[in-house]
């Protein structure tokens, strides 16, 4: 531990001129929430549709997949930096647009490969007996492979936000809003009680989100299937189930 | 203006010419961009390894384990350097890798733990049945067994990292997210576009290499999906 820094960043963190302004820890962290919670309903709007009606006819596995491993392959860093270069309606002009775009292709992949894995996890027999008893394709979509696949559904739209809070951090690197703003200005001015503490800020807002949706998780997850949920972004071959 | 122009002088995203003039500078970013993923890996691995086989062993290491890696997890990357920093690290590549083997960590520790819950308790009586030692049955029986899963993480975990070792640009270890960042700062767009193609390549060729190793070590796993 390096208490001398640590101490520095905690002067920082409780200064009052760092909580006002039209850059301070309120305003920034008021971006950060923004910009994420717009991003991920604008990705779940654009990703469960698609994802509900994939699982439901059971095709497009091989798409749900490829788009997960893309989503991992490409670095969120180059894509802000690709944005903020391209011309208009992106470009150093249009920094929040570039940042939204951004955070939504990010956040697509888990929603739509959880919400999908949701939905073909359902029991087969279940939709038989549901058929069986008269239910139209839409009622057996809505009333019972929906319901049952909630739980995987929230845990794509956790983990999504999860990704999202930590790309919009990294968005400070093209002066985006947010709270990595602190962590660029401490890095660009030396200014270490500032990196510090405008880190300690970020961990604090992306583990204290995670912990809500851990909680909301559970809410949402009869006790029976808590163990698929567990294993939410674990790829176990198919020869070991 | 004229047909002459180069692709460089038009900034051009898509630039043979960048490549061919800058090819000595690539290079090097790319050997960086591999040490750190591959410390970072490998330095997970170290770690989720002996805490997965415990965690499998035990409840309350798993929660445990699992509850300190999932946050750990959700710390951003921009955060988490910095924080390394505070915790009495010295400003260095040293930084990059222990940051992505937390984040390495995370994947890995779960696979690992699924892999080994995996294994049959028959299979494990069995092992011990014809006398093997706990830790005989452990390496021999049981981390085979779980080595599907386990590599799975791993081909997971290096296709993560990869992308992330970008971030580390901004601290001036960051393989070839330093040319993103230096492309970035210069508006140079050939640099940024290049660099980024790197990333997605190599990110690509280790998946695909993991995806043979994994088929050459667990020949049996193909013989019954086929």
């Amino acid at each position: 531990m390096n208490d001398s820094i640590l101490l520095a960043a905690l002067g920082w963190l409780t200064d009052p001129a760092n909580w006002q302004g039209g850059s301070g820890i309120p305003t920034r962290l008021w971006e950060h929430v923004w910009v994420s919670g717009l991003s991920v309903l604008i990705a779940a709007a654009l990703a469960l549709p698609v994802a509900l009606v994939l699982g439901h006819v059971g095709r497009g596995g091989a798409l749900a997949s490829t788009v997960a491993n893309l989503g991992r392959a490409v670095p969120t860093l180059a894509v802000l930096v690709i944005l903020v270069l391209s011309p208009e309606p992106f470009g150093l002009g249009n920094v929040v647009t570039c940042t939204v775009v951004a955070l939504v292709l990010f956040a697509v992949p888990p929603i739509l490969t959880n919400a999908y894995a949701g939905m073909r996890a359902v029991d087969q027999d279940l939709v038989e007996a549901a058929r069986g008893m008269g239910l139209t394709p839409a009622q057996v979509l809505f009333r019972v492979e929906l319901p049952l696949a909630v739980p995987l559904v929230v845990a794509g739209l956790r983990i999504a936000t999860a990704q999202v809070i930590a790309t919009a951090t990294i968005a400070a690197i093209i002066a985006g809003p947010g709270l990595g703003r602190f962590i660029t200005a401490g890095l660009g001015n030396q200014d270490t009680p500032q990196l510090i503490g405008g880190a300690v800020l970020v961990a604090l807002f992306a583990v204290l989100v995670e912990v809500a949706f851990q909680l909301l998780q559970r809410r949402v997850t009869p006790a029976r299937s808590s163990r698929q949920v567990v294993e939410d972004e674990v790829q176990v071959p198919a020869a070991l189930r | 203006m004229s047909v002459a122009e180069s692709c460089l002088q038009r900034n051009a995203w898509i630039c043979p010419e960048y490549v061919t003039t800058r090819w000595d500078i690539l290079v090097d970013a790319l050997g960086q961009h591999l040490l750190l993923t591959f410390g970072a890996v490998v330095l997970g691995l170290l770690i989720a390894l002996p805490v997965g086989v415990l965690a499998s062993r035990s409840t309350a290491v798993e929660t445990v384990a699992s509850g300190v890696a999932t946050v750990l997890y959700t710390i951003p990357s921009l955060a988490m350097f910095p924080l390394l920093l505070a915790l009495g690290l010295s400003f260095g590549p040293g930084v990059v890798v222990v940051g992505l083997a937390i984040y390495s960590l995370g994947i890995l520790l779960r696979n690992i733990v699924v892999g080994l819950q995996g294994v049959p308790d028959d299979t494990m009586d069995a092992a011990i049945g014809m006398g093997l030692s706990p830790r005989r049955a452990l390496w021999s029986v049981e981390l085979p067994l779980a080595l599907p899963a386990i590599l799975a993480g791993v081909r997971i975990a290096t296709v993560s990292t990869v992308a992330l070792v970008t971030v580390g640009g901004l601290f001036g270890f960051g393989g070839l997210g330093n040319r993103i960042i230096v492309g970035l700062n210069s508006r140079f767009n050939a640099e940024v576009l290049t660099a980024t193609v790197m990333v997605v390549l190599v990110a690509l060729v280790l998946d695909g290499l993991l995806l043979l190793a994994e088929r050459r070590l667990t020949p049996w796993v193909r013989g019954r999906t086929a």
